[in-house]
């Protein structure tokens, strides 16, 4: 049972970051009809963000973090500004490959910047654990958990009773409609990149924190959030939340169970794990748990 | 104004104006070929004609939106109370007191029918007007009272037209452009749309009327217009228009002798007599 439980605490942190990710994934979608591909270059820039903050600029390691979220939150609504604005009403494929391109140009400038090696973000979690019964609580996954659900928390508020967030919701059912009541689709989508941002660079920064390091490298979790984004169905924000959760905690059972199960399937299957529930998941629901069936594109 | 025809009576200062304006959609189908109205101050005026004669069209060169839709206005102008806006974004022209209840009602079928409402009043600041500007959308549809916290997409038709007139009301326009507000609805709703329409214009909101509706439309308004292939071909006081035997013949369905139309017969006189302007 507390091996259970363990697992179920290790995936629930670790799919805290995937729901982050995805959320900012389904946000720039659901605005844009877009795919962000940049989303994992937005992240790793983030986190090297907060650690520039903290280590160079010497700021206390919270400041630094809500200084880091708040850049990364200018950068993704300036990307979308400069960039991505400029590729409205093109095709679909055109503005993918834009975002392609530009993840590899956040990961080119993130490497020449502060190069290959591996840094320590200098959070204060380091590997402090705290103990409830036979589960051990790594302290940086307890904030991960409980920063992820405060900004969750804030940001459904945010996309329920504000004035934006009914404009963003009332954009993405029909942007037409929406402009002729005067919203202004321009500051909706210059907004939701930059929540997305502000999603990535939190959860780069508790994915490098701690024992795991920051290295160039980080991005690569948006590869997994990807799975989590489609299973909660890619127009659900709330979906996106589940499918990080399901995601997250699927692959901890995977890692601690497998070899129990199924040590045939090889040592690091736990990787493979987010695509084989995402297939399942696809096969019996389409359009993803939550998603609307007609995924439209503007 | 000397151009003006001699039947229409007198009008107040001029609301909206719209000079020979001519749009062309993907830089190659013109589709309106220098059209000319005017919305008087405080006036009820219909816009008649058949599907594809280019009504929403000009809807969308009044309010910005022919953009989205690859369309420009390549000639003319559109001014609203003697100031330009041709060239400005829809956000810009609705902070300028024009709204409008897009063809298809075009409700948010995801948001409550309050949430509706409430982007309605997205351009005005103002907690204080906004309420009661809310208040007085309510006072107008009162069956929109109970259904605030509905989701707007399980309202019947007619509720889903009053939501979308409301929510445009909610931005407090000047002018009400309004894109055939009668369409699928019941004659009973048509009636309760038609009575609401008057209300509002008795509150001071000029009103646009885009209408195959004719009779519902020529009912109410004091001026009316016929568009035909991108062209304004009649324009007239209401009651002319009325009794103009063509839009008997076309949009009343009533011809002279018989009281009964022949399809076939529309065809060959569509066919010998256009309207030419």
């Amino acid at each position: 049972m507390s091996e259970f439980l363990q697992l179920l605490f290790n995936g629930t942190a670790l799919g805290a970051r995937y729901a982050l990710v995805a959320l900012g994934f389904v946000i720039i979608y659901r605005a844009t009809g877009v795919i962000n591909f940049a989303q994992g270059g937005l992240l790793a820039l983030g986190a090297y963000l907060a650690y520039a903050l903290n280590d160079t600029a010497a700021l206390p390691f919270a400041l630094a973090v809500v200084g880091a979220v708040l850049l990364s939150g200018v950068i993704g609504a300036a990307t979308e500004r400069v960039v991505l604005r400029r590729m409205v009403g093109q095709p679909v494929f055109a503005v993918v490959m834009v975002t392609i391109g530009m993840l590899f140009i956040l990961e080119q400038t993130i490497t020449s910047i502060w190069g290959f090696e591996a840094l320590n973000l200098g959070d204060p979690w380091g590997v402090q654990t705290v103990r409830a019964g036979d589960v051990v609580l790594a302290t940086r996954d307890l904030w991960t958990i409980g920063l992820a659900a405060l900004v969750l928390a804030a940001f459904f508020a945010f996309f329920r009773f504000s004035k934006l967030g009914v404009a963003m919701r009332a954009t993405a059912f029909d942007q037409e409609a929406a402009l002729a009541q005067g919203i202004s689709a321009r500051r909706v989508f210059a907004v939701s990149w930059g929540i997305s941002g502000g999603l990535a660079c939190l959860a780069g920064v508790t994915l490098a924190a701690g024992p795991a390091a920051l290295s160039p490298g980080i991005g690569a979790i948006a590869l997994i959030a990807f799975p989590a984004m489609i299973v909660g169905g890619l127009d659900s924000p709330g979906g996106a939340v589940l499918g990080g959760l399901i995601i997250g905690i699927t692959q901890a059972m995977t890692t601690g169970y497998q070899d129990d199960f199924f040590p045939w399937a090889g040592s690091n299957f736990a990787a493979v794990m987010p695509y084989v529930v995402m297939v399942l998941i696809l096969l019996v629901r389409p359009y993803g748990l939550f998603g609307t069936k007609e995924v439209r594109r503007i | 104004m000397a151009a003006a025809p001699a039947e229409a009576p007198a009008r107040a200062a001029e609301m909206l104006t719209v000079r020979n304006v001519e749009v062309v959609y993907d830089d190659l189908a013109l589709v309106l070929r220098g059209v000319s109205l005017e919305v008087g101050d405080g006036e009820i005026v219909a816009l008649l004609g058949a599907n594809g004669a280019g009504k929403t069209t000009l809807l969308r060169a009044i309010t910005g939106l022919l953009d989205i839709h690859d369309g420009r206005v390549t000639k003319g102008g559109v001014a609203l109370q003697g100031t330009r806006i041709e060239k400005l974004d829809p956000p810009a022209i609705v902070r300028r007191g024009i709204a409008q209840v897009m063809e298809g009602r075009r409700i948010f079928a995801e948001l409550t029918v309050d949430e509706n409402l409430r982007t309605g009043a997205y351009t005005r600041k103002g907690r204080g007007e906004i309420a009661e500007g809310y208040a007085r959308v309510l006072d107008l549809f009162p069956v929109l009272k109970d259904r605030r916290s509905s989701v707007a997409g399980y309202l019947s038709g007619g509720e889903q037209q009053m939501v979308a007139m409301g929510r445009a009301l909610m931005a407090a326009p000047k002018l009400l452009l309004l894109d055939e507000p009668s369409l699928g609805l019941a004659p009973k709703i048509v009636e309760q749309i038609r009575d609401i329409i008057v209300e509002v214009n008795a509150q001071g909101v000029s009103v646009l009327l885009v209408e195959q509706n004719a009779q519902m439309a020529l009912g109410i308004a004091n001026r009316g217009y016929v568009m035909e292939t991108g062209r304004i071909v009649k324009e007239g006081a209401a009651s002319a228009l009325l009794a103009d035997e063509d839009i008997k013949e076309f949009y009343l369905g009533i011809t002279g002798d018989t009281g009964r139309r022949s399809f076939r017969e529309v065809k060959s006189y569509r066919r010998k007599k256009r309207w030419a302007a």
